[in-house]
Order: C-alpha cells, then sequence, then structure tokens
C-alpha cells in the first residue's frame, strides 16, 4: 500500500567480538595458535575436565581494562566472572565464563567520522569471555570437533542501538578496528575470525504520524566491513518490504528472529525465532574469584594509553594542515601514523610531505605489497625529499621518480637528484628553449591552442606535458607555465 | 511452593541439560525439585539486607596467571577419554547447527 507520509528511520546496534592478542588461552596455559593441528593446544582446564580449576590471564584483563579505557568506559572496581549454560559439542564444559552483570567496562562511547561529519556511539558494555571450538561437519553422520580455539580469550563489546546507517556501521567497524590494533590488543584479521560482528537491525516507521517499530533481527556470520554494509543495507529494505506487504509485522506481534549473512547471494536468510532462544542461567562462577581495581591502577593505564586514531585525525588536520581524507588515510594504520609524525619532526614541511605519503610512498608501498613502513626509507631521508620539493630544488614529478630510487639505494635525495639529472632547472634560456621545440614539434596542439576554444585548455596542458617530457622532467612546471603562455601569446599577435 | 513442580518446568529444566525423562521419572523429580526449592525457601527467610552480595565464597580477589604458555596434554591423551574419534578429533553424534553460541 503505498504511502505518501511514510518516513522510515533503520535503528542499528552492534556486538562485536574481538579475539586479544595473547600466547595463552584465557584461563590457562594452552598456547594461542590457530594454525596448530587440532587438539594438539588443549588441557585438563580448556577441555573441561572434573577437578580442573581455571586462572585468569593477566595480560587478556590488561587488555580488556585499555580497551574499555580508549572507549571512554567506566571501569568496574570490582568485577566478577559468571557461567553461561549451553549445550554443544564445541563447548566442552557445556558453559562458557563470560561476565554477566558486573562487566569490566559499561558506558562509554566513540567518537568517529562518517565521510568528514563527525559522529559518536555510545557504548553500552564490554566484557571478557571464552571462545568455542571449532565444529567440522565433512564427515557424513558425524560431528567432528577441534577444541584448539576453545578458551581463547574474546572482548565483547556491545553499542547502544545508536547506529542509523549501513554506512555508518561501516564506518565504526573500521573506527573500532583502527582503535584495538593502535592499542595493540588485536590484530583484528577479519579474514581469521579475530573481529567478528552481529548487527541487530530493526525500523522505525512513522506513517501518518503513527510510529511502527518492526521485529529486531540479529545478524549472524559476518566476516568483512562490507558484508556489515551490504548486510545491514539489505536487512532494512526486507523489513521495510515486510511491514508494507503486512502492517502486523511488528515487534510484539512478531518474534524478534536469528538471521545468517549469504555474501554470495547478497541476502540475509532466516535461521530461528528469538522465541526459541537458550535459557542460559547465569550464575557466578564458583571456580574464580572476582577482580578488584584500585583507582590509581585504572588512572595509571589511563594516562599509558597511546594516542588513538581520532586525536591523530583531529591534530593531523589542525596542526598540519592536511585534507580531512589524506589524514583519514594516514591515521588508518598507527604505524603510517608514527611514520608521518616523524617524517614532520625531521623536519619535512607537513602538507608536502602529506601529499607525498598518500601519492608517492603509500603507493609505493602498495605496489611492492608491503607497508610503508616496511619501505626501506626511513622518516629522515622522507623528510629531505619533501624539503628538497618545497624549496623547488626537484619538482613533483621528479620527486616521484626519486622516491623509487630512494626505495633500492639508501642514499640522500640531494645526492640522488644531482646523480639522475633530476635537478629542477630554472635557467631560463633552457626552458625557453624546450617550449620552442615543443612548439615546433606539435603543430596540432598549437593550433588548438590558438583557435579552438573548446581544446584550448587540453592543448596548452598537452604542450606542458611534452615540454616536462623533453627536458627529462627537470623543467620547473612553474616557469613552463610562464613561457608557455607568453609564447602563445606572441603567436597570437603575430597572426 | 506447592508439594510438586509443575511439569513443563520440569520438561524443560530437562531438556536444557539434555535428559530425556520418562513421565515416571517427570512426577518423581517433580516432587523432588519442589523439595529442593522448598529448602532453598528457607533460606530467603534470613535478614540479609545488611550484608553485601558475594560472587565467592573465599574472601580473596584478583588471581591471576601469567600469560606464558605451558604445554599441552598431546592429541593421544586429549583423545583419550573421548567415546569417539576420527583422525585428531573429537567425533560427536552429528549435531544441526543451532546457529548460535
Ligand atoms: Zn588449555
Amino acid at each position: 500500500m503505498p504511502d505518501k507520509n511514510l518516513t522510515t528511520r533503520t535503528i542499528v546496534g552492534l556486538e562485536i567480538h574481538v579475539q586479544l592478542r595473547t600466547r595463552t588461552k584465557m584461563f590457562c596455559g594452552c598456547a594461542v595458535e590457530p594454525d596448530a593441528p587440532p587438539n594438539t593446544c588443549v588441557c585438563p582446564v580448556c577441555l573441561g575436565h572434573p577437578g580442573s580449576l581455571p586462572v585468569i590471564n593477566r595480560r587478556a584483563f590488561e587488555y580488556a581494562l585499555l580497551t574499555g579505557l580508549a572507549l571512554n568506559c567506566e571501569i568496574a572496581r570490582r568485577t566478577k566472572w559468571d557461567r553461561k549454560s549451553y549445550y554443544y559439542p564445541d563447548l566442552p564444559k557445556n558453559y562458557q565464563i563470560s561476565q554477566y552483570d558486573l562487566p569490566i567496562a559499561q558506558n562509554g562511547y566513540v567518537e568517529f567520522e562518517v565521510s568528514g561529519v563527525p559522529r559518536k556511539i555510545r557504548i553500552k558494555r564490554a566484557h571478557l569471555e571464552e571462545d568455542a571450538g571449532k565444529n567440522v561437519h565433512d564427515v557424513p553422520g558425524c560431528t567432528l570437533v577441534d577444541l584448539n580455539r576453545a578458551g581463547t580469550p574474546l572482548l565483547e563489546i556491545v553499542t547502544e542501538p545508536d547506529i542509523e546507517t549501513a554506512d555508518e556501521a561501516h564506518a565504526f567497524c573500521t573506527e573500532l578496528q583502527r582503535i584495538v590494533r593502535y592499542l595493540g590488543v588485536s590484530e583484528a584479521n577479519m579474514q581469521k575470525g579475530q573481529m567478528r560482528f552481529e548487527p541487530n537491525v530493526n525500523l522505525s516507521i512513522n506513517s501518518d504520524g503513527k510510529e511502527f517499530r518492526t521485529p529486531l533481527s540479529e545478524i549472524k556470520n559476518l566476516n568483512s566491513f562490507r558484508a556489515v554494509r551490504n548486510a545491514i543495507e539489505y536487512e532494512s529494505q526486507r523489513q521495510e518490504a515486510a511491514w508494507l506487504a503486512d502492517p502486523a509485522y511488528v515487534q510484539g506481534n512478531v518474534p524478534n528472529e536469528n538471521r545468517g549473512w549469504d555474501d554470495e547471494k547478497g541476502v540475509t536468510e532466516f535461521q530461528r525465532l528469538k522465541e526459541a532462544a537458550h535459557d542460559y542461567r547465569y550464575f557466578p562462577d564458583p571456580d574464580l574469584v572476582p577482580v578488584e581495581l584500585a583507582d590509581a591502577v585504572i588512572a595509571e593505564r589511563r594516562d599509558s594509553l597511546p594516542e588513538l586514531p581520532a586525536s591523530c585525525r583531529r591534530r593531523f588536520v589542525s596542526d598540519y594542515g592536511l585534507d580531512a581524507k589524506d589524514a583519514e588515510i594516514i591515521i588508518n594504520h598507527r604505524e603510517t601514523a608514527m611514520l608521518f609524525e616523524a617524517v614532520v619532526n625531521c623536519g619535512g614541511p607537513p602538507e608536502i610531505a602529506g601529499k607525498q605519503f598518500i601519492n608517492v610512498w603509500l603507493m609505493l608501498a602498495n605496489d611492492r605489497n608491503v607497508e610503508v613502513t616496511e619501505l626501506g626509507v626511513e622518516a629522515d631521508r622522507m623528510a629531505r625529499l619533501a624539503k628538497i620539493t618545497a624549496a623547488g630544488t626537484v619538482n613533483k614529478t621528479a620527486a616521484k621518480s626519486l622516491a623509487e630510487v630512494m626505495v633500492e639505494r639508501q642514499e640522500d635525495p640531494s645526492v640522488l637528484a644531482e646523480e639522475l639529472g633530476l635537478v629542477q632547472v630554472q635557467d631560463r634560456g633552457a626552458t625557453e628553449a624546450w617550449v620552442s621545440q615543443a612548439i615546433s614539434e606539435n603543430e596540432q596542439a598549437v593550433r588548438d591552442a590558438l583557435g579552438n576554444p573548446k581544446k584550448a585548455k587540453a592543448a596548452a596542458g598537452f604542450l606542458r606535458g611534452q615540454i616536462m617530457k623533453i627536458s627529462g622532467g627537470k623543467a620547473d612546471p612553474k616557469l613552463v607555465g610562464q613561457l608557455i603562455e607568453q609564447k602563445l601569446e606572441q603567436l597570437r599577435s603575430d597572426t | 511452593m506447592p508439594e510438586s513442580l509443575d511439569e513443563s518446568t520440569v520438561r524443560h529444566v530437562a531438556q536444557l541439560a539434555r535428559l530425556s525423562l520418562t513421565d515416571d521419572e517427570v512426577a518423581q523429580f517433580s516432587i523432588q525439585l519442589a523439595k529442593v526449592l522448598r529448602y532453598m525457601d528457607q533460606l530467603n527467610e534470613v535478614a540479609t539486607d545488611d550484608v553485601e552480595p558475594t560472587a565467592h565464597s573465599l574472601p580473596i580477589t584478583s588471581v591471576f596467571r601469567e600469560d606464558a604458555i605451558v604445554s599441552s596434554l598431546g592429541v593421544n591423551d586429549a583423545l583419550s577419554n573421548s567415546p569417539g574419534a576420527h583422525e585428531s578429533m573429537f567425533q560427536v553424534p552429528k549435531v544441526l547447527d543451532q546457529g548460535d553460541s
């Protein structure tokens, strides 16, 4: 039924599981080793043998604390452990150790940007828990279980339902990945399952002044940022269509449901109704004592936090004059941001150094399939290249060629520029000769530049390119621009 | 608290623990579980208004271990108590994916 007065708002909350970067499991000394042969990293504790006792991994707890602080959360002075009971073969104890009513962190927020517009999403809670093992179904008639992953430390982060678009969810997830990587608490590699997302999606539909809320869908199996965006987009369209087809498709009438994301088909598929949800029977785990945190410890950890991406982003724009877009790219990886900072500290003019990061260094790294920090060019030499570019010793194009050589050879860029003849020629006579040569060799372009208003601009650009080429990249583009205008002006008055 | 727990609750609890009960057993446990719950009710009579909730009976907190690898059991020992094994995996009856964890 078409409806003129229909507005639809998407409401999304996210549950994110982040695998913490520890050597050993959450409650035992077994190695966290995803590539180990099946069931080689297991012991009586993570197998749930009777009489075995879990003991908290200090590093996992510290990492959870740091993440809670970075997410601007209130940290619990006292936190405890609870058993979440359910039966499944990948869960050897028949319960998962988790934190129910006293999570380590609560009531925080994340500030980030969506296409340059600031956004703030509230964090409801973050708590520690252990991962399950893996069920394998490739033998007919039975299920095989590998328990290497059972007991791996996870931090579950839950947002408030503040996210309103698929793009916002995408940007939030990206920022969260950056935060945990800046902190060094997780590799957050999505292909390896170290960061997993479960959006809860529904709609608030306003029709002729009346509000309708569609049932919540919890979407499972998302393992890329793209999947998060596409699944939310698909799900909000599906729910709107479902409500339009049947206005009784509202919360209270229809139960919430779990849906799985099929990446190939690009659709969410029904899994089960939440009505049949497990009864987890949480209760305090008698095997683990609570953890108490002194105010002084929390304050000390807060002071020790590294600079986070949001602050880097702000600072690079306000202090160094970078474009918001360029800053976003440079802060994406902490190592890149730190290297850029080092280049500036070595005296590299920030704006030129920033452009060279985007157009030269990151591209060279990308071509070679390495990180920019692995190019073998130290901050000092990058700074010197930015300096000689700013001084006009080399032009931008020559700087790019120089950078390529700097990756291969541990030489100073000024020395290389001399050796390779890339030093910009400021000599007026030499430049005039190049201009004359280009003009005599490109008659058609000259005719267009003089007589065809539609093509004049392109033709002049073409001539400039030819001159740079004749000069071997050494001409000063500014001087070339001036001289070519003069020359064309002269030809115009001659005819 | 009545003399017996209602049958649907007993069946629900049994299902959660993956136990299959005969009708006779359901009747028997209805009475037994009600007794247990009555016993727990006695605790509710104690005045606890001034008592801090505890999560643990021991007067200790914050027990950690360092993040250092300890050698694991080894596949053979790990699988030795399992009713079934296939190569180096635990083997169990086929489960239908409930899509949850
Ligand atoms: Zn273990």
